[in-house]
């Protein structure tokens, strides 16, 4: 278990829903399509590397994962 | 047509020029590198910055650069100051933030994932129909019917229609540039159309994005006046088909054009997300404009108040800076924050429904047809214009 926390920034992210494709576990989408983190710590190595590849390909740059 | 050869690129910039249409990218490419910001005296003053971080700034800042101009044409007037209003795409805030999150519900993730089912069944039963052949025109027997037959059944107007829209397309998105009175007089045409369709919906409501629209209220609880509830239809309805389809259709290409790629891809069907986002980030169709609203300088470039800008989103999607092999279709790229549906407030409202479609379609395609070549590559036109996709693709494969 590592201890990371990831976030969204709620002012940064504008919907474009990669970060839910790419690991539906640990983000939930709203009904306008904001991201949540769903899953926001006791991250498994799996876990937190999708979490890793979500935050890779968000064009807002809107995900940090806290170590 | 008759404008002058582009005498140099950085200086005299011209996205119509038959030179920029047949390969766009050599001259992003060189401009990256050599003048990222471009400038044009053609079509009024247009400003063209082509690196990422130019085009992620520019899209972030609406303060300084307004949404009411978004297509760059030939007129002296923007098309919002011509009465043409296609909310949220054409607005500001605070107005295209509320009326954005009146949209935002119908194209979410779980709403474009009801209608996949009914995609896959649309593409299949296209196929059937040129299945036998062995040869078809994909641009135009595949490709552009996919959007246009789903986003007609979410606005809820027929799709048999679809002639019709490809034509008010053409004049509007490719002819518009032109700034001739045709897009006007599409405009026109699209606006008496949809209001009937509007009109049938209040005297008969059904579940669909027009009664949506019509039963929607702004936050102060006022309805939707009848221009705006055109005005965001037209946008539906405009928006989705020209870039899907020209994103189908230079995927498809791509594919009957790089066998590996397209061995690779019926062998591994797990890197599907994966190759559509490659997609989207190499054959983005989409090149968004606006309008300066305030004096800014960028990159060492006097933006004045009134000038116009491009933002060339397949530009910033090929930076070096950002991309390992920026040219280079890599199937299984782990990191790609592309910007093919733009970037900032005003992000592709239809995004999450337009990787569906491509997706499906690609999906689609490749069970049923998966080896097919394309006839002859010199003859595949491009569209010019602010979207861009191969308008005809002659395959040929095995008749089943």
């Amino acid at each position: 278990m590592a201890p990371v926390k990831v976030v969204v920034d709620a002012q940064r992210c504008q919907g474009h829903n990669r970060c839910a494709a790419l690991a539906p576990e640990l983000f939930a989408i709203d009904d306008l399509g904001y991201a949540q983190a769903a899953l926001t710590d006791h991250l498994d190595g799996a876990q937190l590397a999708s979490a890793r590849l979500a935050a890779a390909n968000c064009p807002e740059h809107a995900i940090r994962i806290e170590d | 047509m008759n404008r002058p050869p582009v005498s140099d690129w950085a200086t005299d910039f011209d996205h119509l020029d038959p030179t920029f249409v047949a390969d766009p990218h050599a001259i992003y490419r060189q401009l990256r590198e050599e003048c990222p910001i471009a400038h044009t005296d053609r079509y009024h003053g247009v400003w063209i910055p082509t690196r990422y971080d130019d085009l992620a700034t520019i899209a972030h800042d609406h303060q300084h650069f307004s949404s009411r101009t978004i297509l760059i044409t030939d007129r002296a007037e923007s098309p919002t100051e011509l009465g043409f209003h296609a909310p949220p795409i054409t607005e500001d805030p605070p107005y295209h933030t509320d009326i954005r999150r009146l949209l935002l519900p119908v194209f979410s993730p779980s709403v474009v994932a009801e209608y996949e089912p009914i995609t896959r069944t649309m593409a299949n039963e296209l196929i059937d129909t040129f299945v036998h052949a062995g040869a078809c025109d994909a641009a135009i027997d595949y490709a552009q019917h996919v959007p246009i037959k789903v986003i007609s059944r979410m606005l809820g107007i027929p799709d048999t229609d679809h002639a019709r829209f490809r034509d008010w397309i053409h004049r509007l998105i490719e002819q518009g540039p032109a700034g001739g009175e045709t897009a006007l007089d599409a405009i026109m045409e699209v606006g008496g159309y949809l209001a009937k369709h509007v009109e049938n919906h209040r005297t008969t409501p059904r579940d669909d994005i027009i009664s949506h629209l019509i039963d929607a209220r702004m936050p102060d609880g006022r309805e939707l006046t009848g221009d705006e509830i055109l005005g965001v239809c037209m946008l539906l309805l405009l928006a989705g088909i020209d870039t899907t389809w020209s994103a189908i259709g230079a995927s498809l290409l791509h594919l009957a054009t790089h066998p590996a790629d397209r061995h690779r891809l019926v062998a591994e069907p797990q890197l599907m997300a994966s190759a559509v986002e490659e997609f989207l980030r190499v054959f983005a169709p989409v090149t968004m404009a606006r309008e300066v609203a305030e004096d800014i300088t960028i990159g060492g470039c006097p933006m004045r108040a009134g000038d116009r800008m491009l933002l060339p989103f397949p530009s910033g999607n090929r930076d070096p800076r950002v991309f390992e092999d920026p040219d280079q279709v890599v199937l299984d790229r782990t990191m790609n924050r592309h910007f093919a549906f733009g970037v900032g407030i005003h992000r592709c409202l239809g995004s999450n429904l337009a990787r569906m479609e491509l997706r499906v379609a690609i999906e689609t395609w490749l069970d049923r047809i998966p080896d097919f070549v394309l006839d002859n590559e010199s003859a595949v036109p491009w569209s010019a214009g602010q979207v861009r996709g191969p308008r005809s693709l002659p395959f040929r494969f095995d008749p089943r």
